[in-house]
């Protein structure tokens, strides 16, 4: 029974739970609340836009640190978004970099210490994802009327064929809002459950006195690798997010292959 | 066999899947490298379709991950 209770207070899930601030009420029967989730998304939002607003207000022709900062992650984006999907893609700019930037401040302030991650919960990135899904589809219609179903049938198919690559084209672009989201929910989620794993062998390790001091130094190292390699997953898994938009919005573009 | 067993049994083979995107990540990457040490100057323009097929291919093993998350605290 003592094992049980060492293994509550190590849960590595516990990190993940929601917890209302303070109540909004009941709208339609459902439980409204400021959460420590909605509280974290807003700190985002308020990071990201006094960078920009700070960064751009002096305009200075030899650019300062947070204006290179901004302009920096401006030209990265526009020109990640201008390669994948084209000048005509720039419209979609606000679009992405607001995607990226979101992403990435989520994740990068999810590492700190006791703060929350929200793009650790599959309800954020799966709205993230049907944003984007929609959009493909609604201005893939829009643009260019039913022609957007020539993305299905690929061209220099064999005429047997068809009908088979049709239906794997139709799965493969079902399962994209699925793995868009799933992706980084399930990357933020792992890393920082085995942040949270080895950060609970030091304190385990370190129940034995001194040796088990000693011996704590390893699960310890590990932890700051690890907190190194989360680092790169939280830029990359942003990255990702915003270069597979860009190459979903490229699809609506110009759907016939 | 009790419930809990076969839960962390089939968790355990879940994981499995994972080997499998492990060998696609490490071919990709094995062959961008390969292929950026013959051409450096076109490693560059190459970097976004590697960050793609990355992401395609590493989809895939996240999917047996969670599949192994469910099992643990979700079934």
């Amino acid at each position: 029974m003592e094992e049980t209770a060492a293994a509550d207070k190590f849960d590595p899930i516990h990190q993940f739970g929601i917890i209302p601030i303070f109540d909004l009420g009941t709208i339609g029967g459902v439980h409204i609340a400021f959460t420590n989730s909605a509280l974290f998304m807003a700190i985002a939002v308020i990071l990201i836009s006094s960078l920009l607003i700070v960064g751009t207000s002096s305009r200075a022709l030899v650019p300062g640190r947070i204006q290179s900062l901004a302009e920096i992650s401006y030209e990265f984006v526009a020109n990640m978004l201008r390669e994948s999907a084209g000048k005509e893609g720039m419209r979609f700019f606000p679009f992405v970099f607001s995607l990226f930037m979101f992403v990435l401040f989520l994740n990068v302030l999810g590492l700190f210490p006791y703060f929350f991650t929200v793009t650790s919960h599959i309800v954020i990135t799966a709205t993230l994802a049907i944003a984007v899904i929609l959009t493909v589809i609604i201005y893939g219609f829009y643009r260019n009327g039913l022609k957007f179903l020539g993305l299905f049938v690929p061209q220099g198919v064999p005429g047997f064929l068809t009908p088979l690559v049709v239906l794997i084209e139709v799965l493969s672009f079902l399962s994209r809002p699925l793995s868009l989201s799933v992706r980084l929910f399930a990357n933020m989620l792992a890393g920082h459950i085995t942040l949270k794993v080895f950060a609970s062998f030091i304190l385990m390790l370190s129940a034995y006195g001194f040796v088990g001091w000693i011996g704590a130094i390893l699960p310890f190292g590990m932890t700051v690798a690890l907190t190194a390699l989360e680092v790169l997953v939280a830029f990359l898994q942003a990255y990702v997010f915003a270069i597979l938009t860009s190459m979903y919005l490229n699809d609506a573009i110009h759907p016939s292959h | 066999m009790e419930a809990d067993a076969a839960k962390l049994i089939g968790a355990g083979i879940a994981c499995i899947g994972m080997g499998g995107a492990g060998v696609g990540v490490g071919t990709l990457f094995g062959h961008y490298l390969a292929g950026a040490i013959r051409n450096p100057a076109a490693a560059d323009g190459q970097f976004p379709r590697l960050i793609f097929g990355f992401a395609v291919t590493e989809a895939l093993g996240i999917f047996s991950l969670l599949i192994a998350l469910l099992l643990l605290y979700a079934v």
